[in-house]
């Protein structure tokens, strides 16, 4: 069993839920990144999910593509991050996750990727604009290094797309709450309860939340649907303006 | 040269190892609603006969293939014709893909279009189809663009669309296309994204090569026609390639030297251009698998053209499949090399090109000059110059 599914799987009799954080590697500097991950993991974080800056984040909201954009100013790269994270292994065992956009994998070889990631000490990986129609290499890769796919599911995704996203997916599936990108206003409506009940017929893998939540209160609805919360722009945009996140990230953790 | 049998691109819009769809899967549905439908109304008589009609009437086809006499004669060598893109309605070829997705987002029941640009072409002929159609529409714009072109963006605003700048990034036409994109994913259910060139997820590469390939199939029937015989080579530029696209598409069974010409800016050596085959090397970006300038780290690289409907860091997935095979070749034009072009058609045969036109000109008269008297080339004249003069003024020291 993965690092991560073990995170779900010790979830599973308490009802507890998992806190994932995300923060983009290298927002101001990567040594700054570094301790933020201790005050993540201090302040109750389950998984990490670490943001790899990329020239054109369309999947992200403002924040975050700022936040992008500050990292690349500091000529954080892929390479970079993973180095990070071998780093970060020295002193925790707590799973990490990339979020990453797919040219710089396509760029640096799917196959060396996957290796360097796994011996840097990555648990998982979110490609947010690799759909699994596309992703048959990547796929593979990650199966005989052992390292978590984690696709994406929209609120717009039919029967056939979750059943196939659900397929593809390990670790857990990503459910993003609302049609739109990331940081923007979340709405926890009857028609999420329904799309998440639907996916929970077809899979018994965990789902975790994410896009737009913003506040302990979300997050506490949120947790009611779903295996995991992910809290991504909220925490970005306390490091932008230079504030303190563990108070935060305690408040999440006590909500769900 | 190669030839492969198969029909491209399949049914997820490969060409080749090029294409796909490389996107967020909140846009997975809308972009397989819209491959349907396409489909389906690509066959449709009632449709066809729609667009057909307002391909004459409002676009103002079939555009004229113009023989450039003065031209010819002045370069001693191959016939060089003219295909007239420029003739049509809002300026240039830009419209007829404009037009044909605003008439398909209305026939699938969207009250919305959105719209990327550049240079404000495709952003001005989305808003008339909008106009014409009666549905809304947003168009977004790099707010650098947006000063360097605010002629079209108040044309956009008279024609009663809302033209969004968009400022992070390069403050361009690459980050005007991932904001439309954000706005696709968040709106999908009552908007229609009316891409403007080849590129971007299937279907759109297929799509807009089929509405464009008009140009090449009236090039082929007039110049049979004039000549009794096909050309000898065709040339168009190259930005996202949907001009050139158009008019090769229908010459692609035809043993036809085929040339494309990307914006070679300052040169390659400088950097600052954007010949994505000379320069570039393959890449994923905005929907697909491509030619791309890119660093080491897989982070697009910013361009340059004096044009700014050639200033894109990547190219349709159709024309790196067809590169592959070696049926078109692509060269580029330097910024120098367009601007003399631009001028000497003005000159010769009182035709001021669009600076993108230009290019393909500018490759024209080098060609030329290396052929027998009769052969023939047809050039695609994309669009018309006038939004450019402001700019070739300026360039040139002159104040208006």
């Amino acid at each position: 069993m993965s690092n991560i599914s073990l995170v779900f799987d010790k979830f599973k009799t308490s009802g507890r839920k998992a806190l994932i954080p995300y923060i983009m590697a290298g927002d101001p500097t990567l040594a700054a990144t570094k301790k933020y991950i201790s005050a993540l993991e201090q302040a109750g974080a389950d998984i990490i999910e670490l943001g790899v800056p990329f020239s054109d984040p369309l999947a992200d909201g403002p924040t975050i593509q700022r936040a992008a954009e500050r990292a690349i100013k500091q000529k954080v790269t892929l390479r970079k991050v993973l180095k990070l994270v071998s780093e970060v292994r020295k002193s925790t065992d707590i799973p990490i996750i990339l979020m990453t956009y797919y040219n710089p994998v396509f760029k640096f070889g799917v196959s060396s990727f996957v290796k360097a990631a796994v011996k840097a000490g990555v648990d998982g990986l979110i490609v947010p604009d690799l759909i699994p129609d596309e992703a048959d290499d990547y796929i593979k890769e990650a199966r005989r290094h052992k390292l978590d796919t984690i696709f994406l599911l929209a609120p717009t995704s039919t029967p056939d797309r979750i059943k196939k996203i659900s397929g593809a997916s390990t670790g857990f599936i990503y459910y993003v709450s609302i049609t739109g990108i990331t940081g923007s206003k979340l709405s926890a409506g009857p028609k999420m309860r329904r799309t998440l009940s639907s996916i929970k017929r077809v899979t018994n893998k965990p789902v975790a939340v994410g896009f737009g939540i913003s506040t302990p209160e979300e997050a506490s609805s949120m947790s009611g649907l779903a295996d995991g919360v992910i809290v991504g722009s909220a925490i970005v945009k306390l490091i932008s303006q230079g504030k303190d996140i563990s108070h935060f990230v305690r408040a999440l953790r006590k909500a769900i | 040269m190669k030839n492969t049998g198969e029909k491209v691109p399949d049914n997820k819009g490969h060409f080749g190892q090029y294409g796909g769809r490389f996107v967020p899967e909140t846009l997975m549905p809308a972009l397989i609603e819209l491959d349907k439908a396409y489909n389906k109304y690509k066959k449709d008589k009632n449709f066809l006969a729609e667009l057909v009609l307002l391909q004459k009437d409002y676009i103002g086809r079939q555009t004229p293939l113009y023989l450039a006499k003065n031209l010819t004669e002045l370069i001693g060598g191959a016939k060089i014709y003219l295909k007239r893109e420029d003739l049509c309605h809002t300026g240039a070829h830009k419209i007829n893909n404009a037009i044909a997705q605003s008439l398909l987002a209305k026939k699938m029941g969207k009250t919305r279009i959105i719209a990327e640009t550049g240079a404000g072409q495709h952003g001005v002929a989305t808003a008339t189809g909008a106009a014409l159609a009666g549905l809304q529409c947003e168009v977004y714009m790099g707010t650098d663009d947006m000063k360097r072109q605010s002629l079209n963006v108040f044309r956009m605003r008279l024609l009663g669309a809302k033209v969004t700048g968009v400022s992070i990034g390069s403050k361009t036409l690459k980050d005007a296309i991932n904001e439309a994109l954000r706005d696709w994913t968040a709106n999908v259910h009552n908007t229609h994204y009316v891409l403007g060139t080849a590129f971007g997820p299937h279907p759109y590469p297929m799509m807009v090569r089929d509405f464009q390939s008009v140009i090449g199939k009236e090039a082929r029937k007039q110049i049979l026609k004039a000549e009794g015989r096909l050309p000898d080579c065709l040339i168009a530029c190259v930005g996202g390639g949907s001009n050139s696209i158009g008019l090769f598409y229908a010459f692609l069974k035809d043993k036809i030297r085929m040339i494309g010409v990307e914006a070679g800016g300052h040169g390659i050596r400088s950097g600052k251009h954007a010949a994505r085959f000379a320069g570039g090397s393959i890449g994923v970006f905005q929907g697909c698998k491509s030619y791309l300038l890119q660093d080491k780290d897989g982070n697009v690289l910013g361009t340059h053209s004096v044009s700014a409907g050639l200033d894109y860091a990547s190219v349709g997935p159709e024309h790196c499949y067809l590169r592959e095979l070696e049926k078109i070749e692509y060269t580029y034009a330097t910024d120098k090399e367009a601007l003399n072009a631009f001028e000497l058609l003005s000159n010769t045969e009182g035709i001021i090109p669009a600076l993108e036109s230009a290019h393909a000109v500018a490759e024209a008269v080098k060609v030329a000059s290396s052929m027998p008297k009769k052969s023939i080339i047809i050039v695609n004249l994309s669009g018309r110059g006038d939004k450019d003069v402001e700019q070739v003024a300026k360039i040139k020291g002159i104040t208006l």
